[in-house]
C-alpha cells in the first residue's frame, strides 16, 4: 500500500520538467560510497486488510482492560472516556494540523489550547498553565529545572513516597541538569520531614502519593518555604473535586499525569503532562503557550506567546528543548473537563473515594491481607499487604479474570497497589475480594 | 477595516481562507462563555457502595471553576474550533522540515483496537505479548532502515530524542573516563538542538555553512578538539541539501574520539537510498510523526525513537524490549547497569508508535524507497516552478525532500517580506510554507510538498505563489493586509505578550 499519487507519466513529466532523465539522478549528490546498493531488508509493503489482519493479531495476544477488569493503577488509570471525547478531538482538522505557527488557520486548535489553560487553572488553582508536556514524569523533570534558576540554591529533595518511575526519570535529566535527586524518609507511607537548607531548590511531594495516600501536603510546602525552596506537587487532576487544590494548599509548581481527563490507557501513551505554575515563573515556563490577542480589525484572537523562551527562537537559552508537545492529548482533556463540569469533577471524586474505601474493606477482609500502613487515609488507590509474593497473586487474579493493581516493592514484594476508578462496580470490587480469597487459600 | 476588506472586489479576496470564517452570535466566545448554571452533559450510574468522605482539612473547598453545558453545545463548540483550524487534510501543507504529508487512516483505526488502547502499561509481561512483540518489529525495522544496532522507543518527541543521545554520548564519554564539555552544531541546525545540548549539561560551538550551503569542513576540523563530546547534524540539511562530505565529517568527529548524532528529522528524503548508519553516524533520533505519517496531533503527541551503533547499545534508556530465543516469549528489561535511566514514565508514546508500524509495514521496502523518491520529486519539481520568482537560498545544490527559496529579491524591490506572502497563500487557499527559518537564510521560504501530493497541486500552489509575487508589484498594500478572508486577520503578537492574557 502506497499514498503517492504519481502515475508514470506524471513521473516522466515531472522529470523532464526539471530536466532530468530519471528518479536516480535527484539522488546523484549522495556519495556512491554511502548509497545503500541493496533493497532495506524488510518485508514487501502489504494491503490494508493485510496489515489490520497483523495488527489484530497481535493485539489479540494482549489481555486489555475490556478482558480484564481492571484494577491496575500507579500512574495510569481506567476511567470511563465518554464519547464525546474522541467524536471531538479526533477530528481531522485539529489531529492532522501542527504547532500553531501560522495563527490565521489555526484558531481552532490555539483557542481549545486557551480553553485547556484556563481549565488547568480553574482545577488546580493556579495562576498559570502551558499548553502541555509530555506526560507526568518529564513534566517534574521540566519544573525541577524551572525551579533551580538561583544560584547556589541546586539541590532537589524528593519524599519516598513519589512514583519511582517519576525520581527515575528524575534521575536521567538530572545526569544532564546537574543534580542527583535526594529522597527523604517515608514514615508510615507518607513523606517525612525534609531538612530544607538554603542550598535547596525544591520540594517535591506526590499527593496522593504513589501508594494513594494523602499526604500532609500543606506542612510539607510550608517546610519547604521556610527554607526558601519552591514547593512542587505531584497532582492527580481527577482528585481535584474532592481535594484540596495544589493553589490552596500553596504549592508553587504543580505537575500532573493528565491520561485520566479522557486519554486512553495506551499501554502507556500517548499521555499528557502538566505543568502549573504561579504568575511569577510564567517566563520560566518549558513549552507552548497560548495567549489572547486582538487582531488588526480589533477582533479576539489567539496566538503562541511569550515565544522568546522557545528554542526556536532562543536556542541555547531556551528554557526547555519542547517542540512538539502533547497538543491532541491537551484537546481532549479539554472536551473531557467541558463535559464534566464542576458538579461532575466532584460526583466523580466522591465516586472514586467511596469505591475505593470499599473495596479496601473487602479486600481486608480477606484472611491474610493487611493494609500495608495501617489507618492512613487514601484517595482512590491503597496499598495491601499480601501473604504471599504480589506478582504470584497478581498471576491467579488474571486466571480469574482480574487485572488485581500493580505490585510494588515494598515488604520484600509482597505489597500490591490496587487503584478502584469510578468504572469499577459493587460486584467486581466483590469478585476481586473472592478470587483473592481463592489465590491465597 | 482597511481598504480591503470593506466591498472587496473578489480578486482581492482570492479564493479566500480554507477554514470556517464565520459563526451565528450564540456560538462565539470561549466554552465558559456558552456556560449556564444547571447545565450538564455528564452522567454515572447509581452509586452502588456506602458512601464515604475525605477528611475535612484536606477537603475542597467550593467547586472548580469548569463550564456547565450540554452535550449539544459541547459538540457544537469543539466542531466550530475544528472548522477554524486547517490540517493536511483540509489541503496541502507545505510547511518545511515539518513532513505534513497524508496520514492514513488505516494506521488511526489500528491504533484504536482495543487490545492496544485498552491496554494498561503496568500489566504483567505475560499479558501484553502482542504489545512487546509489535515494539520489538518496530525497533528493528528502524534499525536496518537507519543503520543501528539497536533503538529506544521511549521518547515521545524529536527533542527528547535529541535530549536522549545527548545523554547517551555523556555516559559514553564518561564510561571512558573523559568529561568532554562540548557538541558542535551547525549554523543551520534546528533550535532544538542547540537547547538539547544545554539540557545535557554541554556547551555549543557553532560550525559555519559554506558557499554551498554545506558545512565547512575545514572549519569543523579545525573548531573540534578533544573537548567536543560529538556532533549533531541533519542530512539532508536544513537547506534541504545533503552533505556531499558526510564522510569526511563523521571520520573528522571519530577522530578527535567524538561521535556523530543524527537529527533524523530530515530522514524523508533518504529512505532506502543511504542510511545515516552507512555514513559513520553513531546516534540517529527519528521523527515518526514526520518520515512515518503518524499524525502531527495539532502541535503533537509524535513519538522519537533512537537508534545506536553497537558500542553504545549498553547506554540506551531501560526498560528495553527483549526477546527470549528459547521460548520466544518477550518481556521488558529493566537491568541495565549503564543505562543513562528512563526518558518517560512509561514506554513512551505507544499508540503513535502502532501508527508508524502500519505506515512501516504498510510500505515495506519498496515502498518507502518510492516515498523517499516521490517527495524529493515533488521537491525539486515545484522548485522548478518558483525558483524564477523566489531564487533558491543556495542555487548550486540540488534539493532534496525540501528546499529553501528566499524573497529578498522581492523585499528589495516591493517591501514585501516573506511573511506577507505567506499571509497572502491564506487567501489564496492553502497554508503557507515554514518561513524565516533556517536562521541564517534571509527572508527565508522553506517550502516541503511531500510525496503525498499531486502534480496538480503542486502546480497550482506555484500558480498561488507566482500570483501573490505579481501583486506585490502591482498592489504591495493588498499584500500588507492579507489575510483578508481567514477566520482573524493579522494578529497582534507583542499585544499578545505585553497585556499577557492565558486564560478567561
Amino acid at each position: 500500500m502506497r499514498f503517492a499519487p504519481h502515475t508514470d507519466d506524471d513521473v516522466q513529466g515531472m522529470l523532464e520538467a526539471i530536466g532530468l532523465g530519471s528518479l536516480d539522478e535527484l539522488f546523484h549528490q549522495i556519495p556512491a560510497s554511502v548509497r545503500l546498493e541493496r533493497p532495506l531488508d524488510l518485508p514487501e509493503g502489504v494491503s490494508e486488510m493485510e496489515i489490520v489482519s497483523d495488527l489484530r493479531l497481535l493485539a489479540g495476544k494482549n489481555r486489555h482492560a475490556d478482558d480484564l477488569v481492571c484494577f491496575a493503577g500507579g500512574g495510569a488509570y481506567d476511567h470511563f472516556v465518554p464519547a464525546v471525547v474522541w467524536a471531538l478531538a479526533g477530528r481531522s482538522e485539529f489531529y492532522t494540523s501542527y504547532t500553531p505557527y501560522q495563527p490565521e488557520l489555526s484558531q481552532g486548535v490555539l483557542q481549545a489550547l486557551f480553553e485547556y489553560q484556563s481549565m488547568i487553572c480553574e482545577l488546580t488553582s493556579m495562576e498559570v498553565s502551558n499548553a502541555s508536556l509530555y506526560d507526568g514524569a518529564s513534566a517534574l523533570a521540566e519544573a525541577v529545572n524551572l525551579s533551580r534558576t538561583t544560584p547556589g540554591r541546586d539541590r532537589v529533595l524528593v519524599s519516598a513516597a513519589v512514583d519511582p518511575r517519576y525520581v527515575e526519570t528524575l534521575r536521567t535529566y538530572g545526569r544532564g541538569a546537574g543534580y542527583e535527586p535526594e529522597i527523604f524518609d517515608l514514615e508510615q507511607g507518607r513523606g517525612g520531614t525534609p531538612q530544607v537548607g538554603d542550598d535547596v531548590a525544591c520540594v517535591i511531594v506526590q499527593h496522593p502519593n504513589a501508594y494513594g495516600l494523602l499526604e500532609p501536603a500543606r506542612d510539607l510546602f510550608g517546610l519547604a518555604h521556610a527554607g526558601g525552596a519552591r514547593a512542587i506537587q505531584i497532582f492527580d487532576p481527577l482528585s481535584l473535586g474532592v481535594l484540596a487544590p495544589p493553589g490552596d494548599l500553596r504549592a508553587d509548581i504543580a505537575v500532573a499525569e493528565g491520561q485520566s481527563l479522557g486519554n486512553h490507557l495506551n499501554f502507556g501513551g500517548p499521555y499528557l503532562g502538566i505543568i502549573a505554575t504561579r504568575l511569577d515563573d510564567v517566563r520560566r515556563l518549558p513549552g507552548r503557550i497560548v495567549g489572547e490577542t486582538l487582531d488588526v480589525d480589533g477582533q479576539t484572537g489567539y496566538v503562541l506567546t511569550l515565544q522568546a523562551r522557545e528554542q526556536h527562537i532562543r536556542r541555547e537559552k531556551a528554557t526547555s528543548n519542547i517542540c512538539t508537545n502533547q497538543t491532541l492529548m491537551a484537546i481532549a482533556a479539554t472536551v473531557y473537563l467541558a463535559w464534566l463540569g464542576p458538579e461532575g469533577l466532584a460526583e466523580l471524586g466522591r465516586r472514586c473515594v467511596s469505591k475505593a474505601a470499599y473495596a479496601a474493606e473487602r479486600l481486608t477482609d480477606v484472611p491474610g491481607v493487611e493494609p500495608l500502613f495501617g489507618g492512613a487515609a487514601f484517595f482512590k488507590e491503597f496499598p495491601l499487604r499480601l501473604p504471599r509474593p504480589a506478582s504470584e497473586v497478581l498471576d491467579g487474579l488474571i486466571e480469574r479474570g482480574f487485572l488485581g493493581g500493580v505490585p510494588l516493592d515494598d515488604a520484600d514484594g509482597h505489597a500490591l497497589l490496587v487503584a478502584v476508578t469510578e468504572r469499577r462496580t459493587r460486584e467486581e470490587i466483590d469478585g476481586l475480594a473472592l478470587a483473592l480469597k481463592e489465590v491465597l487459600a | 477595516m482597511s481598504d480591503h476588506t470593506g466591498g472587496e472586489s473578489r480578486s482581492e479576496r482570492g479564493i479566500g481562507a480554507p477554514v470556517r470564517t464565520q459563526d451565528p452570535p450564540d456560538r462565539r466566545g470561549t466554552i465558559m462563555d456558552l456556560s449556564r448554571p444547571g447545565r450538564r452533559a455528564f452522567s454515572l450510574p447509581p452509586l452502588d457502595v456506602p458512601e464515604a468522605h475525605i477528611g475535612a482539612d484536606l477537603a475542597r473547598e467550593g467547586h472548580a471553576g469548569l463550564p456547565e453545558i450540554a452535550e449539544r453545545d459541547l459538540v457544537s463548540h469543539y466542531t466550530r474550533l475544528s472548522q477554524r483550524n486547517y490540517g493536511v487534510d483540509t489541503g496541502f501543507y507545505p510547511l518545511g522540515s515539518c513532513s505534513m504529508k497524508y496520514n492514513p487512516k488505516v494506521a488511526e483505526n489500528v491504533a484504536q483496537i482495543a487490545g492496544f488502547q485498552r491496554l494498561h502499561p503496568r500489566q504483567p509481561d505475560s499479558t501484553s505479548q502482542g504489545a512487546l512483540e509489535l515494539l520489538w518489529r518496530l525497533e528493528r525495522a528502524l534499525c536496518e532502515i537507519t543503520g543501528m544496532s539497536r533503538a529506544t522507543l521511549q521518547p515521545p518527541a524529536g527533542a527528547c530524542g535529541e535530549l536522549t543521545g545527548l545523554l547517551i554520548m555523556r555516559a559514553f564519554h564518561a564510561k571512558a573516563g573523559s568529561q568532554r564539555k562540548r557538541i558542535a552544531i551547525p549554523d543551520s541546525s534546528h533550535g532544538t538542538n542547540p537547547a538539547s545540548v544545554r539540557l545535557a549539561g554541554f556547551e555549543a560551538v557553532h560550525v559555519p555553512s559554506d558557499a554551498r550551503g554545506l558545512v565547512d569542513v575545514g572549519a569543523l576540523e579545525k573548531l573540534i578538539d578533544e573537548d567536543v563530546a560529538g556532533l549533531m547534524l541533519t542530512n539532508p540539511n536544513t537547506l534541504g541539501l545533503f552533505e556531499e562530505e558526510i564522510e569526511r565529517i563523521t571520520a573528522a568527529v571519530h577522530r578527535i574520539g567524538g561521535l556523530v548524532y543524527y537529527d533524523g528529522a530530515n530522514l524523508n528524503a533518504i529512505l532506502g537510498r543511504c542510511r545515516p548508519g552507512d555514513m559513520g553516524f553513531d546516534i540517529v533520533h527519528i521523527n515518526t510523526h514526520k518520515t512515518f505519517a503518524t499524525p502531527h496531533g495539532g502541535g503533537g503527541p509524535g513519538a522519537g525513537p533512537v537508534g545506536v551503533s553497537e558500542r553504545l547499545v549498553p547506554f540506551l534508556p531501560v526498560p528495553r524490549v527483549e526477546r527470549d530465543e528459547a521460548s520466544g516469549a518477550f518481556a521488558l528489561n529493566e537491568d541495565e547497569p549503564d543505562s543513562i535511566g528512563r526518558m518517560h514514565g512509561f514506554h513512551g508514546n505507544f499508540g503513535v508508535l502502532v501508527r508508524a508500524y502500519a505506515y512501516v509495514f504498510l510500505h515495506g521496502r519498496e515502498g518507502l524507497k518510492e516515498v523517499a523518491e516521490r517527495s524529493v520529486l515533488n521537491a525539486n519539481y515545484l522548485a522548478s516552478k518558483v525558483k524564477d520568482l523566489f531564487p533558491l537560498a543556495y542555487p548550486d545544490g540540488r534539493p532534496m525532500h525540501e528546499f529553501v527559496a528566499t524573497a529578498r529579491p522581492l523585499k528589495e524591490r516591493t517591501g514585501i517580506r516573506a511573511m506577507d506572502i505567506a499571509k497572502r497563500v491564506v487567501d489564496l487557499g492553502y497554508h503557507p510554507s515554514t518561513v524565516y527559518f533556517p536562521l541564517v537564510v534571509e527572508e527565508a521560504m522553506m517550502i516541503e510538498p511531500t510525496e503525498t501530493e499531486t502534480r496538480e497541486t503542486l502546480d497550482a500552489f506555484a500558480e498561488a505563489l507566482r500570483r501573490a509575487h505579481k501583486e506585490a508589484h502591482e498592489d504591495p498594500e493588498l499584500l500588507h493586509e492579507a489575510p483578508l478572508t481567514a477566520p482573524v486577520r493579522r494578529l497582534d503578537e507583542a499585544r499578545a505578550a505585553r497585556h499577557l492574557k492565558l486564560r478567561w
